[in-house]
């Protein structure tokens, strides 16, 4: 697979973005500077890179509680995300979602959410509405291994099927649906062969290499766009941090996280990068800093950002 | 003026709404060829707009409503027929946590055009999970607009509205009504009926009836013979939708009559009835000459047998024996 410059370049720098957020998140949410709850990507930064690095700025996707890195790759702008995590008015949702419900439909992106699968018929009804409108746009449908156990993931990979939808849904395998390992939640070790039962092709591919992602969902997408029906990706990956920051994660072993660390999407890529003469070390070091000046202004706008107006609690209720 | 059945209104404002706007669809089990909806109100439309617009679904409640949500927040104005009101059930995380908070999580930048149409209320001894009405619990989820049609005039009117309304709708078809056959003045042209304003259904001077759905044709009849029996002069006023709730026509008419008595057909706690009369006590309280009171079903899951069933639903001698209590 072909695969330009341009393109690798940024799938990479898409994946520090994220990382560098999420690290940054840690600390000012560890500060109390963020409220609420924070469910962080760092460690699966692969599969939203690879994955929307298919995507066309009119397509869409739905995303999870865990969002942060789908909105970056979506295309979501850092320094919004953050005010939104402050519980800012300049936040993508003027500091009434937060990070569960980060969103911005008009860059295709229909919603971080806190419940567990309800992003999947949404994936499939805005899939139906590109259909209906005539577009070629696609869908991407991200979820979490959790996920696969709801009654909406059957119902909406079934749905997507029957209608021969746009969308590709792409499983998050992690290893863990909060602190309940895959094995104790279903039988499956590969969780791609569900797509049998809905008759759509389903693969799965390492979830922390972002070029088997990147090829693995392409291919998807192309059939989505070719009006040839819908497809499920399962990237096997490794959340670094808790379900939630806090959480002691009594469920891992030392030696397992230490395993998948050595496995590590970033320095991975940039190896493969630097090998095939694609980056140097001199650019990489350029990408960390230009991602970590980002986040720090990002930071900034965020704090210097004001809050709402209490009174704007009682808006937006309805159109 | 021609008079139509409540089911053909319906049928008419669908298509209607189908022809006008091609962004409009209608998703749901059933609805295609064979039946045009399980009580046929849709026949006729699978044959004129196809399997595209009249989009026939598995028995999948989740995610026809999660669909219908995706569709409308990107361009299109699903209707999604629930077939009946108590697979709201099967649906609700799709209603509580999704459909109806999303602008307001997303800070106002969603639009949500979505129709919810279903079979609502008891009658027709279908038992306790085919025969809801519940509105008061739904009505207290913010977000909503929920109507409550009694007269095919406003079945076809609040229907078209509905479908028009940029803001989640949930549309209750009381099956008792739609399948008596009751017939009622629908003009031939063009019309529509607003969101959120109640009508008068008739007016009277000594006490007001708050009734909604079947409850309204009830009303009226116990207002016939109440006239003619003790020569008492009843209003009934039909809020036509409880989400928005046209209050001031309430207390317009306790204004006029100091009483009022309202008539619901859902089970007494935590009804629509219970925020209306809160409402009054609250922001009315002083036009009112005496307690009100409420006619509603006791607090149980609706029963089969047609002698449980009948016992069960507040008719015409519940809203009399309340409305001797108070004159």
């Amino acid at each position: 697979m072909a695969v330009g410059k341009e393109k690798l370049i940024e799938m990479y720098r898409v994946m520090v973005r994220i990382r560098t957020f999420e690290e940054r998140v840690i600390k000012e949410f560890a500060a109390g500077n963020i409220p609420g709850a924070a469910h962080l990507y760092a460690g699966e930064e692969a599969v939203a890179s690879g994955a929307c690095a298919n995507l066309r700025a009119d397509d869409y996707i739905t995303s999870t509680h865990r969002g942060h890195g789908h909105l970056i790759a979506k295309g979501g702008k850092t320094d919004r995300m953050m005010a939104e995590l402050y519980g800012k008015k300049t936040g993508y949702n003027k500091g009434k979602g937060g990070s569960m419900h980060l969103a911005d439909i008009t860059i295709g992106i229909l919603g971080a959410n806190a419940i567990v699968g309800a992003g999947i018929p949404i994936a499939a009804g805005a899939a139906l509405s590109a259909k209906m409108r005539g577009t070629d746009q696609v869908v991407i449908g991200f979820m979490g291994d959790g996920a696969t156990n709801t009654s909406r993931f059957h119902e909406g990979l079934n749905l997507a099927a029957v209608w021969e939808l746009p969308v590709v849904y792409i499983i998050e395998n992690n290893m863990y649906a909060e602190s309940t390992p895959l094995s104790a939640a279903c039988k499956l070790t590969n969780l791609s062969e569900r797509a049998r039962a809905y008759g759509m092709p389903g693969r799965t591919v390492d979830g922390n290499d972002v070029l088997a992602v990147y090829e693995a969902v392409g291919e998807a997408v192309t059939r989505a766009r070719k009006g040839q029906g819908p497809s499920l990706i399962e990237g096997k990956t490794y959340r670094y941090r808790g379900h939630f920051e806090g959480d002691p994660q009594t469920y891992k072993t030392k030696e397992e996280a230490q395993e998948w660390l050595k496995k590590d999407p970033i320095p991975r890529f940039k190896s493969k990068l630097i090998e095939m003469g694609v980056l140097t070390e001199a650019d990489a070091d350029k990408i960390a800093r230009e991602m970590n000046e980002e986040i720090e202004k990002a930071v900034k706008f965020a704090e210097e950002s004001p809050y709402p107006a209490p009174e704007e609690a009682l808006e937006d209720v309805y159109a | 003026m021609r008079e139509i059945t409540f089911g053909q209104a319906i049928n008419e404002a669908y298509d209607e709404e189908l022809k006008r706007d091609p962004a409009v669809f209608i998703m749901g089990e059933d609805i295609g060829q064979y039946w045009g909806g399980a009580f046929g109100e849709m026949q006729g439309l699978f044959a004129k707009y196809g399997p595209e617009r009249i989009r026939e679904t598995p028995i999948s409640e989740t995610a026809i409503l999660g669909s219908a949500i995706g569709a409308a927040a990107t361009g299109m104005r699903p209707v999604a027929f629930l077939f009946f009101a108590d697979f709201l059930g099967v649906a609700m995380d799709e209603i509580i946590n999704q459909l109806t908070p999303m602008r307001y999580m997303f800070g106002g930048k969603a639009k949500l055009p979505v129709t919810i149409t279903c079979y609502s209320g008891a009658g027709v001894s279908n038992a306790a999970q085919h025969s809801k009405s519940f509105e008061g619990f739904l009505m207290s989820i913010p977000g909503l607009k929920i109507t409550t049609p009694s007269t095919p005039y406003d079945a076809k009117g609040l229907l078209k509205s509905a479908i028009r309304e940029d803001n989640p709708v949930l549309y209750f078809i009381h099956k008792k009504i739609l399948l008596s056959g009751i017939k009622g003045e629908v003009p031939e042209e063009e019309y529509t009926v607003p969101l959120g304003k109640a009508d008068i259904k008739r007016e009277g001077s000594d006490v007001t009836v708050v009734a909604m759905g079947l409850m309204v044709h009830r009303a009226l009849a116990a207002a016939e013979k109440l006239q003619k029996e003790k020569n008492l002069s009843l209003e009934v006023v039909d809020p036509r939708c409880v989400v928005p709730l046209d209050k001031q026509a309430i207390y317009d008419s306790i204004k006029k009559t100091g009483r009022l008595v309202i008539m619901d057909e859902e089970p007494k706690t935590g009804s629509a009835s219970a925020e209306i009369a809160a409402l009054v006590a609250e922001e009315a309280f002083d036009y009112l000459d005496a307690p009100i009171k409420r006619v509603c079903a006791p607090v149980t899951p609706v029963p089969f047998s047609p002698v449980l069933e009948n016992f069960w639903m507040p008719d015409e001698d519940d809203l009399i024996k309340a409305i001797n209590e108070i004159v």
